[in-house]
């Protein structure tokens, strides 16, 4: 099954970052409607309608969200998350890059919308051209008129402010962006209140993934029946996925939701080298549970990944072949949330550092048996006690490696026994062992 | 008298004998902090009058620190661009690393400055995000992405290889980055970049280029030291969408 491109029509154009060039394709005419035709009300219950559901990671109904935002004059805000870092995750990158008018439509849309005057952008620091492009064509969109005060000349305006990052994967978690948007260091808060109510300086904020929002002019200008067509029921449209590893066409793909799987990493990608077959493959990011080589035939939709144990997430899928080794991959996906941890939550910033250690015993061949069990309770410890879900994304991958590839694990930590020439952990020890914790 | 000097006559009066300050125990004798469960009443007290806000680097007045003027001009412009000033902090510590090549303690001081926050308050900022140096940095830096999708690619012998090749110091490199002897080069094994489609990569001089094949490197090297674009041909910004330029498109309504 081939790609059903609706967000990469024309992206490979040349000047199509320019406005002359997006207007021509039919850009902004969505904005045009939805200040002439729609009430901000429509606009979000037609998003509502359309089904769209986030594109970042979480998957939550975008038009829910715009509602939970209260009405009224207070100040209000509107952040574009497009501080893409979810290892294998590369869309955003892309659609920025090519398109950014069609992310600026989007905005303004949504900002009218949800009545925000104030709208962000927030980039991550290492997409630094992407940022210069974005940052021409806003600074275009305002000469247009397209943003700024009076939006076409209604009674609509919106500030927008292309902010760049510094490197920190925890600011892609949304209270962490907000924290980092004021300034601060990038520390996730406590939730509720959620953004929606109390967000950026305390005012309700709408916090959507980069193509989460370019959809949305197309919702908005082809209307949400149209929409719903594409995809399956509970996944509509299309997504981006980034498919990455060993494939021989890495890149991204815009798919029908719910298509198998199989078509995407063989079909589109063109699977694993020659001689090789796939061995185990991320979902949507490296913080979703892994799948293997029996899996490959479930449809992609958010509602099939959930029902195999594992998320669509941020739609990028990691594929690794027979030749890599699980416990390393466990290991290299570990390092990284502890590099990212925050530090603000003892589950995560220990937890995650403990995982670290014992996965690098294990790679180096002093584990025992016993420390796989270890490892699978302390990630059981992390899900579900933090402020954010960081160390959940740690957790969910590298418990279920330990669970899938289990005999893989204890293949290395024999080989490594066989080559001491006894059992790792029978070794007297000269020192007498020293009782701790509850059992002191 | 300035706000830094101690108000001795408006301090509230305190047992003379622990005056001296709170590493003086009851008995006189001086010795290294210890937890305050430990410390007694008394004691306590003294640490506490000790510790005056005003012991704390305060806020610079912008008439005692020279601030370069393009600096201070690329800084009041973020602050303008924000509802509150203090969103301000990251542009400007961009701008103090795009002046002084890093976060040196005497751009902080000037951005704080600038800013109205205290010096401290920035270096928290800055030390908490990857991208921000608080060293000084070699001339060009190279990231290259160690993880998952690149290090399946061969991530980690691309970045051996460029800490052979400019002389950096590869353990370093991999954490926390490794400057190369001569200050040309500044290696660091970087956390996922985006940009798995190009793997292995890297981003050189906030450029990303890929795939890196291991002998591109020496190139890659010799031309940053002349100056010129490491590797044209595998810029990412040249790449076109993967499936490439016939697949087909979703119908709309306006297709019709």
């Amino acid at each position: 099954m081939p790609e059903r491109r609706l967000l990469f029509r024309n992206l490979d154009e040349p000047g199509l970052r320019t406005l002359d060039v997006y207007k021509r394709r039919g850009g902004y005419r969505a904005l045009e409607r939805a200040i002439r035709e729609l009430e901000p009300d429509q606009i979000i219950s037609e998003i509502e309608e359309s089904g769209l559901r986030g594109r970042g990671g979480a998957g939550f109904s975008m038009g829910k969200k715009g509602s939970f935002l209260p009405r009224g004059d207070m100040p209000k805000y509107l952040c574009c998350n497009a501080d893409e870092s979810e290892p294998g995750t590369f869309k955003d990158r892309e659609l920025m890059f090519k398109n950014p008018h069609g992310l600026i439509e989007g905005i303004v849309i949504a900002a009218i919308a949800v009545g925000a005057q104030h709208a962000f952008i927030f980039i991550r620091g290492e997409y630094w051209d992407v940022a210069d492009v974005l940052d021409a064509a806003v600074r275009e969109a305002y000469d247009a008129g397209l943003v700024g005060e009076r939006i076409l000349g209604s009674n609509h305006s919106v500030q927008l402010v292309v902010h760049r990052g510094a490197g920190a994967y925890i600011c892609g978690e949304e209270t962490a962006l907000l924290d980092s948007l004021e300034g601060k260091r990038g520390n996730p808060r406590l939730k509720p209140p959620f953004p929606a109510v109390q967000g950026l300086y305390g005012g309700p904020t709408l916090i959507n993934n980069v193509e989460t929002l370019m959809n949305v002019p197309h919702i908005i200008r082809h209307g949400a029946e149209w929409y719903k067509r594409l995809g399956t029921e509970q996944s509509t449209g299309t997504k981006v996925v980034s498919v990455s590893g060993h494939v021989q066409r890495p890149g991204n793909y815009e798919i029908e939701l719910g298509i198998p799987a199989r078509e995407i990493i063989f079909g589109l990608a063109g699977g694993p080298p020659p001689g090789r077959r796939v061995k185990v493959w991320f979902p949507g990011g490296s913080s979703a549970p892994v799948l293997t080589e029996e899996e490959l035939d479930l449809p992609y939709s958010f509602e099939a990944m959930a029902e195999a144990g594992s998320m669509l997430g941020s739609g990028a899928i990691i594929v690794g072949d027979d030749t890599v080794s699980v416990p390393e991959l466990a290991l290299r996906t570990a390092r990284f949330y502890h590099h990212e941890s925050c530090g603000k939550c003892s589950p995560c910033r220990e937890g995650t550092n403990w995982t670290v250690k014992m996965l690098e015993r294990v790679v180096r061949g002093e584990a025992t048996p016993m420390d796989l069990d270890i490892i699978a309770s302390v990630q059981e410890n992390i899900i579900g006690n933090c402020l954010c879900v960081l160390g959940d994304a740690m957790a969910m991958p590298v418990g279920s490696m330990v669970r899938k590839f289990r005999h893989e694990f204890e293949e290395v930590i024999e080989r490594a026994r066989a080559a001491h020439g006894g059992p790792l952990d029978a070794a007297p020890d000269d020192v007498p062992p020293v009782p701790l914790g509850v059992h002191a | 008298m300035s706000n830094h000097e101690r108000q001795g006559d408006e301090t509230p009066a305190i047992d003379p004998a622990l005056e001296q300050g709170p590493q003086t125990s009851e008995h006189g004798t001086s010795g290294p902090l210890r937890p305050t469960d430990e410390l007694s009443a008394a004691e306590r007290q003294a640490l506490i009058a000790s510790m005056s806000p005003e012991d704390a680097e305060r806020v610079p007045e912008l008439h005692e620190v020279e601030v370069p003027p393009e600096l201070r001009e690329q800084i009041e412009e973020a602050m303008g661009r924000y509802p509150q000033l203090r969103s301000a902090s990251i542009p400007a510590l961009w701008a103090v690393q795009r002046h002084y090549g890093w976060c040196s303690p005497e751009g902080i001081r000037q951005a704080a400055a600038v800013m109205g926050v205290s010096p401290a308050y920035l270096q928290s900022v800055a030390s908490f995000y990857d991208l921000f140096r608080l060293t000084p940095t070699g001339r060009n830096r190279i990231l290259v992405c160690h993880n998952i999708s690149c290090w399946m690619r061969g991530a980690d012998d691309l970045l051996k290889r460029f800490c052979e090749a400019t002389g950096a110091d590869h353990h370093e490199a991999e954490h926390n980055g490794a400057n190369s002897p001569d200050g040309e080069f500044f290696v660091q094994g970087f956390e996922c970049l985006g940009a798995c489609d190009i793997a292995p990569m890297a981003s050189i001089n906030q450029h990303y280029y890929g795939p890196i094949e291991l002998d591109e490197v020496e190139t890659v090297i010799d031309r940053l030291r002349r100056g010129e674009d490491p590797l044209p041909e595998k810029d990412i910004r040249k790449r076109t969408l993967a499936g490439g330029a016939d697949a087909p498109e979703v119908e709309t309504n306006a297709d019709a």
